[in-house]
């Protein structure tokens, strides 16, 4: 068989597979009996919903080849996990239908099989086998797993006795060892500190090239990196399939309604009206999120009602990515603006470029008393979360700045 | 080389003897799987212990010292048995104890992997024969205690002591195939196993564990039924160096609990999943 056609052989086929769940303990527990006595008979009954029961996952579809990944992202509780446990095997379908070729790996749960009472010498061994690994490939990958884990000094010590970012370094470092053909990835690297994650990145980097890639995950920008095509499950159904990832990505972040906030100050100042303007036209306000595109120009607008018992004061603008990281700032003090005018005043800053990447920001607002010597003072209003923006216009997502400019190149 | 295919989707029918393949075909793949799976728990269980093994004989010298003193006190008249009763009785508990091992290792060998049978895909039949394993040790080390007793006490060597492991492999594979008929439920609810545990006591005295089959009445009748009742004689017997009476009995059973377990490890793989599921919220 010719390498190119090694290549193209779809791996991982999915046919209208669905699955049911109970939401009542009890009475799932009867179904299961019932299931049980029906499945050793070998029934013909087709999958009807019983009571409380509904479906977790709903008629999905898809193909995988070697070398793709898919990036499987939806809320907390929209099957995705479901579906990985009917990939992975562990679970039947209702109905539909998983074709899997190859060796499956799974970097579902790191670490299984491990006691916590023997050392990492000996877990090593039932963690591998359990991974599906024989006594002579252990052997053989040992001084590669504690090596890859950075262990040494601690190999011989009870995994009870361990950090948990040490029994994460080294359940990965066994996984590490697998040669899947199709590799299934539940977001479990979201652990461990950055220079492990970085080495547990490159790996599943180098599996990539080799394997079709199943990848779970809440991490947008993670997703924007590694995959080529994207399912977003809601309610067990998916409501994007494609190979656009960043359309995706945006959908998943509009189902977010972030109407979280924190309100605060000392009550001096009072908030009127908030507006973002673009072309001196207002933008719609009645939207959850307020559509902003890429690296055009925009006004943010404050309408505020000034307590005379203030002194100086600044505002500041802050971007919040959906990962509550905060990654840009609007801050008077920079361009040298701080006001002291009481009563009602209005506001405006304006952006000359708005060069966030794509996806939903959350603005929160705060305007501080700022003292002679530049220290900040009382908060005089404080608002985590103001308006909720969607960049859009930029093609690619995984980054939260994107600079706009000129590239030029001379041939010498 | 050819990719191996594995197809997920509703079973609309059962074939019993793929099923049974690929089961047996499991058990053999997964020896490595299983045997460190039973070194593990049983390093484990030693490790974080300083009495070890002794506890191993807790419950069934306990249970013999019982009814030692209660017979010799004269508190409650046994027939006689032919033997030192103390060697009856340690042999008889000690036999019990391990089929009552056997029959609650599927369930809770299945049980305690609960954590990752609902993430990882690995042979399940792992979990039998690990627990296989794990009995076979520990038989292992009560066997040399009986044996001791056997000489403590007298009774002295005949050449059928060296069939006794072989009758106590039969009381595992009792053991085991009861034990895999209840798991599926078992795993479901927690009543089952409390069930065992009580039922369990209630069984011993309806087999002859410590004192022998009453001549007559309704307890004859039953221990004459009883299909636990052979596999104690005839180990007994074997032990202290008796001719098996019991042993046409002794072997129809046995030879009952081969196709038995087979159905037991098809109906195992076939409830797998559907447990999982609802383990797994």
């Amino acid at each position: 068989m010719s390498n190119i056609q090694h290549n193209n052989e779809v791996l991982v086929k999915v046919e209208g597979l669905s699955k049911k769940f109970c939401k009542d303990l009890k009475t799932s527990l009867w179904y299961g009996v019932k299931d049980l006595l029906s499945g050793i008979r070998g029934s013909q009954e087709e999958s009807q919903l019983r009571a409380k029961e509904f479906w977790a996952v709903k008629d999905i579809n898809f193909e995988l080849r070697r070398g793709e990944c898919l990036g499987l992202i939806g809320h907390n509780g929209a099957g995705k996990s479901t579906l990985l446990k009917i990939l992975n095997g562990l679970i039947n379908p209702d109905a539909g239908k998983v074709t899997i070729r190859g060796r499956v790996g799974a970097l579902i749960e790191l670490g299984a099989g491990f006691n916590p009472i023997l050392t990492g010498r000996e877990n090593i061994y039932n963690n591998g086998a359990v991974l599906g690994f024989s006594r002579k490939e252990i052997d053989s990958k040992l001084e590669a797993i504690i090596a890859f884990a950075e262990l040494d000094e601690f190999i011989d010590m009870p995994v009870q006795h361990y950090s948990s970012g040490m029994k994460v370094r080294l359940g990965f470092a066994v996984a590490a060892q697998m040669e899947p053909d199709v590799l299934i990835i539940d977001e479990v690297l979201a652990v461990g500190d950055v220079g492990f994650r970085m080495k547990c990145l490159t790996r599943i980097g180098e599996l990539l090239k080799t394997t079709a890639v199943i990848f779970v995950s809440h991490t947008m920008p993670q997703v924007a990196r590694i995959a080529n095509k994207i399912i977003l499950l809601k309610h067990g159904e998916s409501i994007e399939n494609s190979v656009n990832v960043s359309s995706g990505i945006e959908k998943y972040y509009n189902e977010f309604q972030n109407t979280d906030k924190i309100i605060g100050g000392n009550g001096l100042i009072k908030l009127k009206e908030f507006n973002i303007y673009k072309d001196n036209r207002a933008l719609n306000n009645n939207e959850k999120f307020v559509s902003l595109e890429f690296n055009k120009s925009y006004v943010l607008r404050l309408k505020l009602n000034v307590s005379h018992e203030t002194r100086d004061y600044f505002v500041n603008f802050s971007f919040i990515d959906k990962d509550a990281k905060q990654v840009a700032n609007f801050y008077s003090v920079i361009s040298n603006n701080i006001f002291n005018e009481k009563g009602i005043v209005d506001i405006t800053a304006k952006i000359d470029n708005l060069i966030l990447g794509q996806g939903t920001y959350t603005i929160g607002v705060a305007i501080n008393e700022i003292k002679t010597n530049g220290a900040r003072g009382d908060i005089y209003y404080y608002d985590s979360n103001i308006k909720s923006i969607n960049v859009v216009g930029v093609p690619t997502g995984h980054s939260p700045i994107q600079f706009y400019g000129d590239w030029d190149l001379n041939k010498i | 080389m050819a990719l191996e295919t594995r197809v997920y989707q509703k079973e609309r029918t059962i074939k019993f003897g793929a099923l049974l393949k690929a089961s047996l075909g499991d058990m053999l793949r997964s020896r490595f799987l299983a045997r460190q799976l039973a070194e593990r728990d049983i390093k484990a269980q030693y490790r974080q212990s300083y009495l070890g093994i002794i506890w191993a004989f807790v419950m069934p010298i306990g249970t013999a010292l019982v009814w030692i003193f209660l017979n010799n006190s004269g508190t409650v008249r046994l027939s006689d048995t032919g033997v030192p009763y103390p060697v009856y009785a340690f042999s008889g508990t000690l036999i019990w104890s391990i089929m009552v091992a056997a029959i609650n290792s599927p369930m809770q060998n299945t049980n305690a992997a609960k954590g990752i049978l609902t993430k990882i895909n690995f042979p399940k039949e792992a979990l039998l024969l690990s627990g296989v394993y794990k009995l076979l040790f520990d038989s292992f080390i009560k066997l040399l205690l009986l044996v001791f007793f056997v000489f403590a006490f007298g009774v002295g060597f005949h050449w059928s002591l060296l069939l006794v492991p072989f009758a106590i492999l039969a009381a595992v594979l009792f053991g085991t195939t009861v034990g895999l008929f209840l798991t599926p439920l078992g795993l479901l609810y927690k009543d089952i196993g409390k069930i065992i545990t009580f039922g369990m006591q209630f069984l011993m005295y309806a087999t002859p564990v410590v004192y022998a089959i009453p001549d007559a009445g309704l307890m004859r009748t039953v221990m004459m039924y009883n299909p636990i009742t052979p596999i104690i004689l005839t180990t007994r017997d074997l032990v202290v160096g008796f001719s098996p009476e019991f042993l046409s009995y002794f072997i129809v059973v046995i030879a009952a609990c081969v196709p038995l377990l087979f159905l037991g490890l098809v109906m195992y793989r076939i409830a797998i999943p559907i447990i999982v599921e609802r383990l797994s919220a």
